[in-house]
């Protein structure tokens, strides 16, 4: 499948912490936005890819859009480590001829629709019964966790955390789509900030966002008889290591070796493209944490290297990796992180409000402490 | 109450805390223990692992301390601690908790300043009705035992 698809639209809506209209409507805006980007009439398409967690199903999108006979259709489970999986398996599907013109997207009303781990209605999972019972109850605990740990087994601080949350706001502030375009940060303002779990502060963790985004994909071929500037997928990995567990992944031999680290196995083995090659990436980042795991998983660092990593501003503009370059989960919006995909073919397209001059790669990475995956995309 | 949901897979394990015993699965073909429960031992002949005691002794593996916003039976002890602890028997083998400064104390009872990661630690049991005790987690070692 190594580029035989191109991300050939890309669509999204405003983001806000609330917007008025259902997901549903956000959806749709999302879909067809992208398809006019592509130039591709929604009667074409035939793909269709989205999260387990999606409150509007295919068939409501496909009746909505004016979709034809929709011939491959799939959801990926996991939250934020879903949305790669998507542009992979779409790419998968059309390049073994499943379908021709496949849609991913997602939309979420996280920013006014409540907060998950608030709902007690559902008796806990198999995972959750040994750790809701004792108070730890938010993806913020439950990340905080490993990141004690790492804190003590590498000698990491909350000045590395701090190098990732201003990077990424130096991002967001280029960028006025951004929910945090006109709020600057600084280091003094991250270190004095409140405690969400400790060792983990405000700073650390991602915006609560309504908004959606979508993309088009179509086999090479196709591709250049499209209105925007194809952007290939390169290659795909999905990762859910041994004796993983979703989130609390504490039971594992190595609780700091995270999913990215086997998604990477599979993503780089049908690659030509390594981590010394990539110029740019757009990594998970729900809590600054997950970047230091991603960064050791994907290979830019050996394990524990990481924080060290970020020093000099290694992730900003200019650096050894700029990440996140339109704001990310952190500072842009936080959909589950499909706005990383969609800012991936940005940098791809020379579109970015924070170009990395020459980008002919970028890494997009779902999220670390969940079943994941990653794809590379090239021009 | 937040309570952990009873399955035929965990049942032993909270039989077990209700006695006050600390039990986890272990492999009948390569003896590893097991946790959390599963339905088949995933390692040797992946038969239907089987229940031991274990010494209820261990080390605080990684630790958070909770802020506000939480649920309200949590807010109303925040900042609490929750602790990982890894069990002597297996150090690749880990439990959530809490670590309290005597059994039957809240989980705000101890100073989370002064949590430490490595430091010793045993089980205590903490009644919360007639089916669920949870295990919580007291400092141990010569100073304390």
């Amino acid at each position: 499948m190594k580029d035989a698809t191109a991300i050939v639209g890309i669509g999204e809506t405003a983001f806000a912490k609330r917007l008025e209209a259902s997901e549903k409507e956000l959806a749709l805006e999302a879909i067809l936005n992208a398809l006019d980007d592509a130039g591709i009439d929604a009667s074409e398409v035939d793909g269709l890819a989205s999260y387990t967690m999606e409150s509007t199903d295919e068939v409501e999108i496909a009746k909505n859009i004016g979709a034809g006979d929709i011939s491959f259709f799939t959801q990926v489970g996991y939250g934020g480590g879903a949305g790669p999986a998507l542009i992979g398996q779409l790419a998968m599907a059309i390049a073994t001829g499943q379908c021709k013109v496949g849609v991913a997207w997602r939309s979420r009303k996280r920013g006014s629709g409540g907060r998950p781990w608030t709902s007690t209605a559902e008796a806990p999972t198999v995972a959750s019964s040994w750790t809701r019972p004792f108070g730890l109850l938010r993806p913020a605990d439950e990340i905080a966790m490993l990141t004690r740990r790492y804190m003590y087994e590498y000698g990491a601080t909350r000045e590395h955390l701090a190098n990732i949350a201003l990077a990424v706001r130096k991002m967001a502030n280029a960028n006025p789509r951004a929910m945090m375009h006109e709020r600057k940060l600084v280091r003094e303002e991250y270190m004095a900030s409140r405690w969400v779990s400790e060792p983990l502060c405000l700073f650390d963790c991602c915006l609560e966002t309504d908004g959606a985004l979508a993309c088009v994909i179509v086999g090479r071929s196709h591709a250049s008889d499209c209105r925007s500037h194809p952007v290939y997928i390169h290659s795909f990995g999905q990762g859910l290591p041994q004796q993983s567990h979703t989130m609390v992944n504490y039971f594992s031999d190595d609780p700091l070796t995270g999913p990215s680290a086997a998604c990477a196995k599979s993503l780089y083995r049908s690659s030509d493209i390594g981590p010394s090659d990539l110029s740019v990436a757009q990594i998970y980042d729900a809590f600054t944490p997950l970047v230091l795991l991603s960064l050791e998983g994907y290979g830019f660092c050996g394990k524990g290297e990481a924080a060290a990593f970020t020093e000099d501003g290694a992730l900003e503009l200019g650096g050894r990796l700029p990440i996140n370059t339109s704001g990310g989960g952190l500072s842009e919006a936080y959909v589950h992180g499909f706005n990383l995909i969609n800012e991936g073919v940005r940098q791809l397209r020379g579109a970015s409000v924070n170009q990395v001059t020459n980008a002919e790669s970028c890494l997009v990475t779902g999220g670390e402490g969940v079943p994941t995956s990653a794809v590379i995309l090239r021009n | 109450m937040l309570l952990p949901a009873i399955t035929d897979e965990n049942l032993a394990f909270w039989e077990g805390t209700r006695k006050g015993v600390l039990r986890v699965q272990r492999c009948q073909d390569t003896q590893r223990l097991i946790f959390p429960p599963r339905a088949r031992s995933p390692w040797g002949a992946r038969r239907v692992p089987e229940w031991t005691d274990v010494s209820g002794r261990g080390k605080i593996w990684s630790f958070v301390v909770p802020h506000p916003p939480l649920l309200p039976e949590f807010d109303k002890y925040a900042p609490y601690n929750v602790v990982l602890i890894e069990l002597e028997e297996d150090s690749k083998l880990r439990l959530v908790g809490n670590l309290v400064t005597s059994a039957g104390a809240k989980i705000n009872s101890g100073d989370p300043g002064s949590i430490q990661i490595g430091a010793e630690v045993r089980v205590v049991f903490e009644r919360i009705n007639e089916d669920i005790t949870l295990p919580r987690w007291v400092l141990s070692g010569p100073e304390f035992d």
